[in-house]
């Protein structure tokens, strides 16, 4: 069973991928390069304080905007274990998916869960556990197609044993 | 139940004779293209890939737009990474200094995209296309890899939001106050997961250059795509650029949409949207007194020559404001010619405005045309997030190329009619 367990930062709708990696770090694709800005244009102290592990949350359409995969390589290379958000941005959510980074999509827990909250999140079930709420809240799976590329740890995997 | 335009032409590509909303399919590409940015990323993946070589070297596009001239070593050593693979692989349509556009732009212009193709592009403004009646979408350097490799992606068949234009736009209004009054109607994640259609007889009055515009800024709702039914001006266009056939593919009649918007474009105002996101829309009517800085016209979304021509219209004879720095970009090479052979780079020039060679620059924050703390500036470009154009206080307010110039020559926010 994979997992991810951490503490959370919490923020709203429309985080855009400019905010994430801002393009003026864009002239590098070293994934350590691109950690060391992650978030700067929202957050000053995320790489700071960020712990491997640790889960974002936000609302609607995080990730909106650019197709740079650097910003989900970013958020993954920062440590970040998991983005849970009530939605996501379409290329957003093709390139997390793509990359292994893991994203779920829950409503009830983008609303609820706050900025330093204890959170677990089981990928094989969807189901987010609120360790400091003492909430549960019931992701939504992937389709079976998707849920194929995420169990190869990313399409590069699923490609190489696909052909 | 029947097919939007999008469906068809996803089914079409994927062998099938009908696909189903939410269907997941697997789709032959035509065009596979990637940016300065985004392909070093994918070769890198590419280097992962059981793979010998791509899939087809005629059929990628491999474009050196956003921070070209290099502006520092790090970039150039992704360009030079991009020129040994285009090198090794012997990619024909490899677009360096010299021959580079703004690769949204380049890419009709160079004929590489007809009606009927199914073009995925590490860049998320790639739905550009659908003004050709092409289905076009931005993915991830992963996507581009794998899209390099194999010449398939994997979709989702989306649903689809119709927007009905009717009646005829009024003078200065332009494709870019089209679309932005459509993000200001939906939001900017109005759209997500589905296709814009559009329809009606007011895209008659459209001229190619508004459609690219239009279809350019479907991302900036969350779209998948955004497509445009191919008529006479499509047919001549792709016959002008392009050596391969268009396959033209039509909505059903009795096709569904999620929702269906009617626009009135003989309604429409000069439209701006306010930061830091594209959906914050006003009328020009209902701006208040904003002083500027800096006013920048080009970007993929209106650097093309009826941009200029609208620009150039209104800075003919005229100087821009003390103290605003007017940056004019035309998209391409060509349209650089274009736009020279015309006047309008000497109108410019005399202007007080500056004229680069293409790039996207300032569009991402790249370079050439940086704001600093504080500073206002208002851009014909698509994204006005925060830090989009420089720092993080600084303001980006996104307009039609006729409402830049007036603003560069009043120095605040003003529609063309202010300066009559
Ligand atoms: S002009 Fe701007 S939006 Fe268009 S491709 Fe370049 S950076 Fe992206």
């Amino acid at each position: 069973m994979k997992a991810a367990h951490g503490k959370v930062f919490k923020y709203g709708d429309n985080v855009d991928t400019d905010v994430i990696i801002p393009a003026r770090y864009l002239n590098s694709s070293d994934p350590a390069d691109l950690a060391r800005h992650c978030m700067e244009d929202i957050d000053r102290d995320f790489v700071s304080r960020v712990d491997t592990g640790d889960i974002i949350v936000a609302e609607k359409n995080f990730g909106c905007g650019s197709s740079r995969e650097h910003a989900p390589i970013a958020i993954k290379a920062a440590g970040v274990s998991c983005v849970i958000a009530e939605t996501f941005a379409r290329i957003f959510y093709r390139n997390a998916i793509n990359i292994g980074l893991p994203i779920v999509e829950c409503k009830e827990a983008a609303a609820d869960i706050e900025a330093g909250d204890e959170v677990e999140v089981d990928f094989d079930s969807g189901l987010i556990t609120n360790h400091t709420r003492k909430k549960t809240y019931q992701g939504q799976a992937f389709p079976p197609f998707m849920q194929k590329i995420i169990d190869a740890e990313g399409l590069v995997n699923y490609i190489n044993t696909n052909r | 139940m029947g097919m939007t335009m999008t469906q068809k032409i996803l089914a079409a590509h994927a062998g099938l004779d009908h696909v189903e909303v939410g269907q997941l399919i697997m789709a032959q590409l035509d065009l596979v293209l990637g940016n300065d940015i985004t392909s070093p990323v994918a070769i890198d993946v590419m280097k992962d890939m059981d793979t010998k070589g791509v899939f087809d070297r005629e059929r990628i596009a491999l474009v050196m737009d956003h921070f070209v001239p290099n502006k520092d070593i790090k970039s150039a050593e992704h360009c030079k990474c991009v020129r040994e693979f285009a090198c090794q692989h012997e990619i024909s349509h490899f677009y360096d200094v010299g021959q580079m556009g703004i690769e949204h732009a380049l890419l009709p212009e160079k004929g590489l995209v007809v009606a009927g193709d199914v073009v995925i592009g590490a860049d998320s403004h790639t739905c550009t296309y659908g003004a050709l009646g092409a289905f076009s979408t931005g993915v991830g350097s992963t996507d581009m890899a794998a899209g390099m490799a194999t010449g398939q992606a994997w979709f989702k068949v989306p649903e689809a939001i119709r927007f009905k234009l009717v009646g005829k736009p009024g003078p200065y209004i332009s494709g870019k106050d089209i679309i932005l009054h459509i993000i200001g109607l939906i939001g900017v994640d109005g759209a997500r997961y589905q296709s814009m259609e559009f329809d009606g007889e007011g895209i008659q009055y459209l001229s190619m250059d508004d459609r690219f515009t239009i279809a350019n800024m479907a991302i900036e709702g969350g779209a998948k795509n955004g497509i445009f039914p191919v008529d006479d001006q499509t047919l001549a266009y792709i016959k002008e650029h392009a050596d391969r056939k268009p396959l033209v593919y039509e909505a059903d009649a009795d096709a569904d949409y999620a929702a269906e918007y009617t626009i009135d474009l003989s309604s429409l105002k000069p439209t701006v949207s306010f930061p830091h996101l594209p959906e914050n829309t006003r009328t020009i009517d209902q701006i208040e007194d904003i002083a500027i800085d800096q006013v920048v016209i080009g970007s993929c979304t209106n650097g093309r020559l009826s941009d200029l021509k609208a620009a150039a219209e209104i800075l003919k004879g005229r100087k821009v404001a003390d103290r605003v720095r007017t940056i004019i970009i035309p998209a391409t090479q060509q349209i650089y010619l274009d736009a020279m052979q015309a006047g309008y780079l000497k109108t410019f020039i005399e202007a007080g405005a500056v004229v680069s060679t293409p790039t996207c620059g300032p569009c991402l924050g790249g370079y050439m045309g940086i704001l600093a703390a504080g500073e206002r500036c208002v851009s014909t470009t698509n994204r006005n997030f925060v830090g989009r154009m420089g720092d993080v206080t600084s303001e980006v307010y996104l307009a039609s190329p006729a409402v830049a110039a007036a603003s560069a020559v009043t120095g605040r926010i003003s529609g063309p009619a202010d300066l009559i």
